[in-house]
């Protein structure tokens, strides 16, 4: 039966993803993405595009990336910067457009500690599921009188449902054990009431993935005390948002954790803590680990498993030798040399 | 009605998830074999295992079963067998469809070119009502020795039936409908039923229409089965001709077959038998099996990987003529595989992106 | 003792009453000119035949303006109103605060945090106001207003001063929320601007989080609107060891309430087990706020150094002792001093 099982390793097809660099230090890191590939020879080439809501000269249309995603169906992004000095006209900031374009309403962090990297805690391994189409984030606010601002937040059966389920269904693909929602329900009855109630209903479609609640205060606090208790984690937009960033702060913060956002036809894969780090820019000292891991979610997510675990592991071996590491992991190589010695490093 | 999230489909960034029921006899080698295919394929399917099968039929196999079709919204199947000896023990592949809704069931049966069989010009779609008529399994034993079973036919079930029989004919470019009934004996049962359909043919005046008693239909199938386009029927007529059309165009192992619900769909091979005499011998026919997996990347959209797919299967029975013994050739599962996937390597090659790949087909 | 402030005391339920009896051992073993006034909180039946709370705490915080409250038990559904929101709003309790800070002798794997968190407490996200629009679609409104964002600021500053902490660190989501949290980040903008002595900076809530477990050392004051607040504070606890040794208090207009903000313990009630060192910096807390500062670093000291020395901890901190050997080490150590 088994005669057939050839690993699909090196497919000859090519495939196309779209590139957005991002802000800050995004088009450093996503060279050092290019440069990776090439050397492992990803049959990936990229429709690079560059959008940006800090310098809108040289911006594409916003139009235009959204057609790339769309027709790619996958996609590289770097993080894109708002500016938070609100000087009227539209709430929506870019990042948010574009998800909305696209309905990329699941954002997925893994947690992961890097082998060889000593943080607080090690050993963590765990997920983030963040919905982020609607809750606080959805720029819904006005000044009812002068001095007075409502900041509508808003929840939908329909998008807790589908994030509830998301949760559940990616649980069940990568084997995990248990499904945590993290809510605000004795506060806000109604609206997390409504999230949490989805997220009991869809659990019940998985008997076999054990599902727990938590309020976010506490969840935080578990977090940094005990995190080895999480397995897989869904939220709203606002408390994903924390957490994610709280997560990526135990393994080592914004530059080493990967993420992912999923629509039901696109998926656009990007750091899982969304720092521009715009005071590094031209210095040469970013770290590239998130971003080159999200780009091997990519290739795997593109079938190309073969490229995804040959770079990943390179990776991971170059942040265990510990010999090249950047600022923010305790080292002092740069961006370059980090890349160079997984370039190095490539089987 | 079922809930929200049942009709949501396990899909994300371009990716299904779907349930792959094993079944019995030869289901998990040739469901293997399909997995494989897809994977050289790169269809964008990330398959749910869930053992199933004859010997594991507690109500918490069953339940995990469904439960998994619930999830991912569609499933992939193999044929489990149902134990006659045990009257306890109800059909499992019976129970999935009522407990789905999956009240439509379409065997497609349409002749390969090249493959020299009686009748080579055969191309006709079996719909069958799934969840009423005679499979309810209604049955009581009034006094000793005397069992009555009941067959159930609804208006509202007969409409249904016939309208979705319609509208898969205009959505495939399909000519007529064909009602099969025994209104002349069950005037009632299928006179409401033939009536169902009748009324429904009106709201579709580009389709032909015509009715056909079922034991004339057999005949017709076997003399002339040209004549059929899309076959409108209760349960137990298309169980019948439907198994009867399988045989004229190669067999259990060619036809694909699917059972479609408001919510889910359950892909299988045509003609439901698990074929446990080829288990194991590396015999049996994949053709049915790959083809039901070809109709289900189509339900799901995933249309350049469904043509691909069922093309390089085509090529490898007609033109290469490499194909199992049911068929008349000699080749092992193994060696049909492999050239399914020596056709299909290739074919991945030209593309750029899949988007491409689209708009070449466009 | 006439010279003696009079202060509320709520001892609470579960441990709540043997923490607030080992309080008051210590403090009168360090002679702290305070008198208490105990107030019980059993809901009484109204003459509308609804539960509500004794009116005597309203006026006996009415009358002293400072409380120190122990843990509650929250009765759900019992058709009563929730004393701490009662007492909220009687008293305008807008900010609360509560300093994190690593405790020698309790290990976790944060060094050097000391932080204080200081939440506005009566609007934001928190703010009650929900309603279904069409079934299946709830609308929740976070309300942000000048009046209240100014207020919390100032106090922030206020804070700082009176601690002798150099900065205050407003948290904020204001790419996002460019309205609300733009508002509030305004208002703590302008406040800084008059309060040129402390240093100011503005942080998105979500790099706070980020750097607050890689850095925990690098932050000072940190001032948010309620959400935030909320999880935040948890946080800051979570890093020295948990709710049961992070005090709380909640700022007013018109007084002040301190608490410890664990819960009440109901397993080990009674059982000389409970730590009491929650309430005991809460009341440490009151004191710096009552202006007795000297009273206050004496026991804070004594508590820190009987938890450094590690012979008297209580099993919630790792050892084996009890809560009244516990208050009596710190006595001894006060007395000391």
């Amino acid at each position: 039966q088994a005669a057939v099982a050839e690993p699909v390793s090196r497919p000859s097809g090519r495939h196309t993803a779209t590139l957005v660099p991002g802000d800050g230090v995004g088009p450093e890191l996503m060279g050092g993405v290019r440069e990776v590939f090439k050397a492992a020879g990803a049959p990936v080439d990229f429709e690079e595009m560059f959008i940006s809501e800090v310098s809108p000269n040289q911006s594409a249309d916003l139009n235009t990336v959204v057609e790339s995603f769309r027709r790619n169906r996958v996609g590289l992004k770097g993080i894109l910067t708002t500016p938070t000095t609100f000087k009227g006209g539209v709430l929506q900031t870019l990042n948010m457009k574009i998800r909305r374009e696209l309905d990329l309403f699941a954002n997925v962090v893994c947690v992961r500690s890097l082998p060889g990297f000593q943080t607080r805690h090690n050993n963590l391994d765990f997920i983030i599921i963040r919905e982020q189409t609607e809750g606080e984030y959805s720029a819904l606010e006005h000044e009812s009188v002068p001095g007075v601002i409502e900041c509508l937040k808003i929840v939908t059966e329909e998008n807790s449902m589908r994030i509830a389920k998301f949760a559940f269904d990616y649980a069940m693909r990568h084997n995990r054990k248990k499904v945590t929602a993290v809510h605000k329900a004795n506060i806000m009855k109604l609206g997390d009431g409504l999230f949490m109630r989805c997220c009991e209903e869809v659990s019940k479609l998985y008997p076999k993935i054990e599902f727990e609640t938590m309020i976010i205060d506490n969840c935080c606090m578990q977090l940094v005390s005990n995190p080895y208790q999480f397995d897989v984690m869904v939220m709203p937009n606002l408390y994903g948002n924390i957490v994610d960033n709280l997560a990526a702060g135990l393994v080592g913060g914004a530059g080493v954790v990967p993420g992912e956002s999923y629509s039901a036809s696109v998926a656009v894969f990007e750091q899982g803590a969304r720092h521009a780090f715009a005071e590094a820019v031209g210095k040469d000292i970013a770290n590239p680990t998130a971003t080159l891991l999200s780009s091997c979610n990519m290739l795997r997510h593109m079938h190309l498993e073969h490229h995804a675990r040959v770079i990943e592991d390179t990776v991971l071996k170059v942040v265990k030798g510990g010999k090249i590491r950047t600022k923010d992991m305790g080292g002092y190589s740069s961006t370059s040399a980090f890349i160079a010695e997984v370039i190095h490093c490539l089987p | 009605v079922a809930s929200q999230e049942t009709r949501m489909l396990a899909k994300y960034g371009g990716r299904n998830t779907v349930t792959l029921m094993t079944g019995d006899g030869v289901g998990p080698e040739l469901l293997s074999h399909v997995q494989e295919i897809f994977r050289f394929a790169g269809a964008p399917i990330d398959f749910e295992v869930v053992e199933i099968n004859a010997s594991t039929n507690t109500p918490e196999d069953m339940e995990n079963a469904l439960l998994s079709v619930r999830r991912n919204g569609v499933a992939l199947k193999g044929n489990i067998e149902t134990r006659f000896d045990d009257p306890s023990f109800k059909s499992m592949n019976v129970a999935l469809r009522t407990q789905l809704g999956l009240f439509a069931s379409i065997v497609k049966c349409k002749s390969i070119p090249g493959l020299n069989m009686r009748h080579n010009d055969v191309d006709c779609i079996l719909i069958r009502e799934n969840t009423e008529g005679e499979y309810r399994q209604l049955e009581h034993e009034n006094v000793s020795g005397v069992v009555e079973s009941l067959k159930i036919i609804t208006a509202k079930k007969s409409k249904k039936i016939a309208r979705f029989a319609f509208d898969y004919a205009v959505q495939n470019n399909r000519k007529k409908v064909t009602a099969i009934h025994k209104a002349n004996i069950m005037k009632l049962g299928d006179g409401l039923f033939l009536e169902s359909c009748r009324e429904v043919s009106k709201d579709y005046p580009d389709i032909e229409f015509n009715d056909l008693i079922i034991d004339n239909a057999s005949m017709q199938m076997v003399s002339r089965p040209s004549q059929f386009d899309v076959l409108c029927m209760p349960n137990l007529y298309g169980n019948i001709l439907s198994n009867i059309a399988a045989g004229l165009v190669g067999g259990s192992g060619v036809a694909a077959g699917s059972n479609i619900g408001d919510d889910y769909a359950v892909f299988e091979s045509g003609t439901r038998n698990s074929g446990r005499t080829l288990k194991g011998k590396n015999i049996a026919n994949p053709t049915g099996y790959l083809l039901a997996g070809c109709d289900m990347l189509q339900y799901l959209g995933h249309n350049q990987h469904a043509e691909m797919i069922r093309d390089s299967v085509m090529t490898v029975l007609s033109e290469k003529q490499i194909r199992t013994p049911d068929m008349g050739g000699s080749a092992t599962t193994l060696d049909v595989v492999k050239a399914i996937i020596d056709d299909v390597k290739p074919k991945t090659l030209a593309w750029k992106s899949l988007a491409e790949h689209g708009a070449m087909l466009q | 003792s006439s010279q003696n402030r009079l202060v509320t005391m709520i001892p609470g339920d579960g441990i709540g009453p043997e923490i607030s009896v080992a309080v008051k051992q210590i403090f009168s073993a360090a002679g702290v000119p305070i008198d208490w006034e105990d107030v019980d909180v059993t809901p009484v039946k109204g003459p509308d035949g609804l539960f509500r709370l004794p009116p005597k705490i309203f006026e006996s915080m009415a009358r002293t303006k400072v409380g120190l409250k122990g843990p509650l038990a929250t009765p759900i559904g019992k058709g009563h109103q929730s004393l701490n929101l009662a007492l909220r709003k009687a008293f305008s309790l807008y900010a609360n605060v509560r300093p994190c800070k690593s405790i020698e002798g309790y290990e976790t794997p944060y060094k050097n945090v000391d932080i204080v968190t200081i939440r506005e407490n009566t609007e934001g996200e928190y703010s009650g106001i929900e309603h279904v629009i069409v079934d299946g679609v709830v609308q929740s409104i976070k309300l942000i207003t000048e009046n209240a964002s100014m207020r919390v600021a100032e106090y922030a500053f206020k804070y700082a001063r009176d601690n002798r902490r150099s900065t205050v660190t407003a948290v904020h989501k204001a790419n996002i929320m460019r309205m609300s949290d733009g508002l509030f980040l305004k208002c703590c903008r302008e406040v800084a601007a008059k309060n040129k002595d402390i240093k100011f900076s503005e942080m998105y809530l979500d790099t706070v989080c980020l750097n607050l477990v890689q850095d925990p050392g690098s932050f000072d004051v940190l001032v948010m609107p309620n959400l935030y607040g909320d999880i935040l504070s948890d946080l800051c606890a979570g890093l020295i060891g948990g709710l049961g040794v992070t005090p709380s208090g909640n700022i007013g207009e018109e007084g002040a309430l301190f608490e410890s903000v664990h819960g009440t313990a109901p397993d080990i009630a009674g059982e000389n087990k409970a730590n009491p060192t929650a309430l005991l910096l809460s009341a440490v807390m009151m004191l710096r706020y009552m202006e007795l500062t000297s009273y206050a670093d004496r026991i804070e000291d004594a508590a820190f150094s009987v938890i450094r020395e590690g012979q008297h901890l209580t099993g919630d901190l790792g050892g084996n002792s009890t809560c009244s050997a516990f208050t009596d080490e710190i006595c001894r150590k006060v007395q000391a001093s």
